[in-house]
């Protein structure tokens, strides 16, 4: 570690780690609860725990880019950050706020009360002192990470690494908007979730990747640089205008439906050249960086990513297509894929590759690290082909014979139970990441018997 | 030859290529959809197309190639060292961009008073949607003549005469497809 404020980083990884376990309970809750309806249904409903599973996932993710942010900015502009004590209070007043909607939605306090109730819509669901905390959290975070570039060197990694965290600042301010008018509503609703995973995002896990990649590989900076410009440009000219892809049904008026249908199948070159910039980097490097598992999360989110935004997406984004499919177990198919490929390997790889750094811990358990990954995206990938399945019989039953919503439930029980065990494989190798990250603090593996083994 | 020294030979910047690329998918996407749509409609299309004024597109269509070859002849002239050649060609570019501009203003208001929108006729949308958005880029096209008239090194020209000749070429594949084909 070059820079003692790089340290804030493990404060932030650390809590991401705890809310991450937080959502795969949560999901592999929710899993249950649609093989046994039952479960809980008093005590807590689904409708809750499915929000505790998604938005505990975007607090998590979100930690882990301010941490990324912090660990990786000192390097690139050569100075420490400009205040860690703001970056602590930073994370303190975002954890009180998690807690806050977790306490708020589970025993349903303040009910109907503007200022401190829940308010119910899909994934800002946040009460709005939650959401204030929210946005004084991020003004602390882009006052701090500016200054430190301003002041240091400014390289293209962390002037897009700001820019897409900016963004991100800036369009969740439309979540304090919230017209009457239901179609309005979905409209502005966009602005934040379609913006922020399928624009800004894509330039904070473009610049975390590209950094990823000037480590683990050594190929040239200006290299790296080019590729970066490249799939920036491809993501934000798809990105903003496929937020058309949303509008198919929601009232707006119908030539959304080309603009959406063309410019979001473009969505799939930035995630295309991700994993062709990831490979070729890989290919060229002539460095042999002894964080193997780094090096693994980085090119299996690139590649998963693609397969789960790129590919995924790509299969129901058109409007004829998206017509029959809409809202069925098809969306939940790419929805998991590409938050798992694109966001959470992400953040994995950055953990993988920061934590022995910050830990001053080398060399690193390579062995249970990579198996996690295997557990984990196997588990993933297989609770994708089932939910794939599922919807595919979903919309033929439901959307083309026309049967019931809850007859085409009963039959679709099957692929909810396979769901359920690859959530359980995903829950295995959390455990296993978690383990291989926090406890061993030696492991390579000797061949000398006179090494015991810890 | 490496890779990088292809990309180092392109004119203006890699980031320009970028974009004209993209462009040329999106237009070329859209014409492929009209075509689509075309196929299951084509009295409709024929009729809806109809009302279109070809003489003004025709027109237009040497407007628009005439300021191309302009903004061709700025990048030679700049390379020559006539930067004042070079500069009043840009402007001319741009102001032919503006005629084309006026062209389809009067266009749009025609079909607007006749009371023909995007809704009337899938026609229509593609034929908005499309010539919209070719307009909105003629108008980026000007600004940024405009803009390597003031800033006029060669690698800003050549940028800027190559969007250009991209929003040229995409009218050259509208005009045939759209107000022609019959």
């Amino acid at each position: 570690m070059k820079y003692q404020t790089q340290k804030i980083a493990l404060a932030y990884f650390a809590v991401a780690m705890a809310l991450f376990a937080v959502q795969i309970l949560g999901g592999v809750l929710a899993g249950y609860v649609y093989v046994m309806p039952n479960t809980l249904s008093e005590l807590l409903p689904f409708n809750i725990i499915r929000m505790l599973h998604t938005n505990s996932l975007i607090v998590w993710l979100l930690l882990g880019f301010f941490g990324a942010a912090y660990f990786l900015i000192p390097e690139e502009a050569e100075r420490e950050i400009h205040s860690p004590t703001l970056a602590y209070l930073q994370l303190i007043i975002l954890v009180v706020g998690t807690l806050g909607v977790v306490v708020t939605y589970v025993f349903n306090l303040f009910e109907g009360n503007w200022l401190l109730g829940k308010e119910g819509r899909e994934f800002l669901e946040q009460p709005k002192w939650v959401k204030a905390g929210i946005v004084v959290a991020a003004l602390m975070f882009l006052y701090n990470v500016t200054m430190t570039v301003l002041k240091g060197k400014k390289t293209a990694i962390s002037n897009i690494l700001i820019l897409g965290l900016w963004g991100l600042a800036l369009l969740f301010l439309f979540a304090f908007y919230n017209p009457e008018n239901l179609a309005v509503d979905k409209q502005y609703w966009w602005y934040v979730v379609h913006l922020w995973v399928e624009g800004v995002w894509e330039l904070i896990m473009a610049s975390i990747l590209a950094y990823l990649m000037l480590k683990l590989t050594g190929v040239d900076r200006e290299v790296v640089e080019k590729w970066l410009y490249v799939i920036v440009a491809a993501a934000l000219f798809s990105g903003i205008l496929g937020t058309g892809h949303h509008y198919y049904w929601i009232g707006t008026p119908a030539y959304w439906q080309w603009i959406g249908s063309i410019f979001s199948s473009l969505e799939v070159i930035p995630f295309f050249a991700m994993m062709a910039f990831a490979f070729v980097m890989v290919w060229k490097g002539r460095r042999d960086h002894p964080n193997k598992a780094a090096l693994l999360w980085s090119l299996g989110c690139a590649t998963l990513a693609f397969f789960g935004a790129g590919v995924w997406g790509f299969l129901h984004t058109l409007h004829g297509v998206n017509y029959y499919t809409h809202g069925t177990q098809i969306t939940a198919a790419h929805g998991h894929l590409a938050f798992y490929g694109a966001y959470v390997c992400l953040n994995l790889a950055i953990f993988t590759y920061a934590f022995p750094i910050l830990r001053n811990r080398d060399p690193y358990n390579q062995v249970l690290n990579m198996a996690s990954f295997w557990l984990m995206s196997g588990g993933m990938v297989f609770m994708t082909f089932t939910l794939t399945f599922a919807g595919t019989v979903q919309t033929h039953m439901q959307r083309v014979v026309g049967e019931y919503y809850m007859d085409v439930q009963d039959t679709l029980a099957v692929f909810y139970w396979m769901r359920l065990g690859s959530g359980l494989v995903v829950l295995l190798g959390v455990l296993l990441f978690l383990y291989a990250i926090l406890v061993p603090r030696r492991e390579v593996i000797s061949t000398d018997n006179s090494v015991a083994a810890e | 030859m490496s890779d990088a020294d292809v990309l180092e030979e392109l004119p203006g910047d890699l980031m320009i290529w970028v974009l004209i690329v993209s462009e040329l998918l999106v237009f070329g996407a859209g014409l492929v959809a009209f075509l689509a749509v075309r196929i299951t409609d084509s009295t409709g299309f024929a009729e809806a197309q109809a009302v279109l004024n070809r003489t003004g597109a025709g027109i237009n269509t040497v407007v628009l190639v005439t300021s191309g070859f302009l903004a061709a002849q700025a990048v030679l002239w700049r390379n020559a060292l006539r930067r004042g050649a070079a500069r009043i060609a840009l402007i001319a570019a741009a102001l032919l961009g503006i005629v084309f501009l006026i062209i389809k203003g009067a266009e749009f208001a025609h079909k607007s008073a006749l009371g023909i929108t995007w809704e009337s006729h899938p026609f229509f949308t593609f034929y908005y949607l499309l010539t919209g958005f070719h307009a909105a880029h003629v108008v980026a096209g000007v600004v940024l003549l405009l803009l390597v008239a003031w800033r006029d090194t060669s690698r800003n020209i050549e940028a800027a005469a190559a969007f250009w000749h991209m929003v040229d070429l995409v009218w050259v594949l509208l005009f045939p497809v759209i107000y022609l084909l019959q």
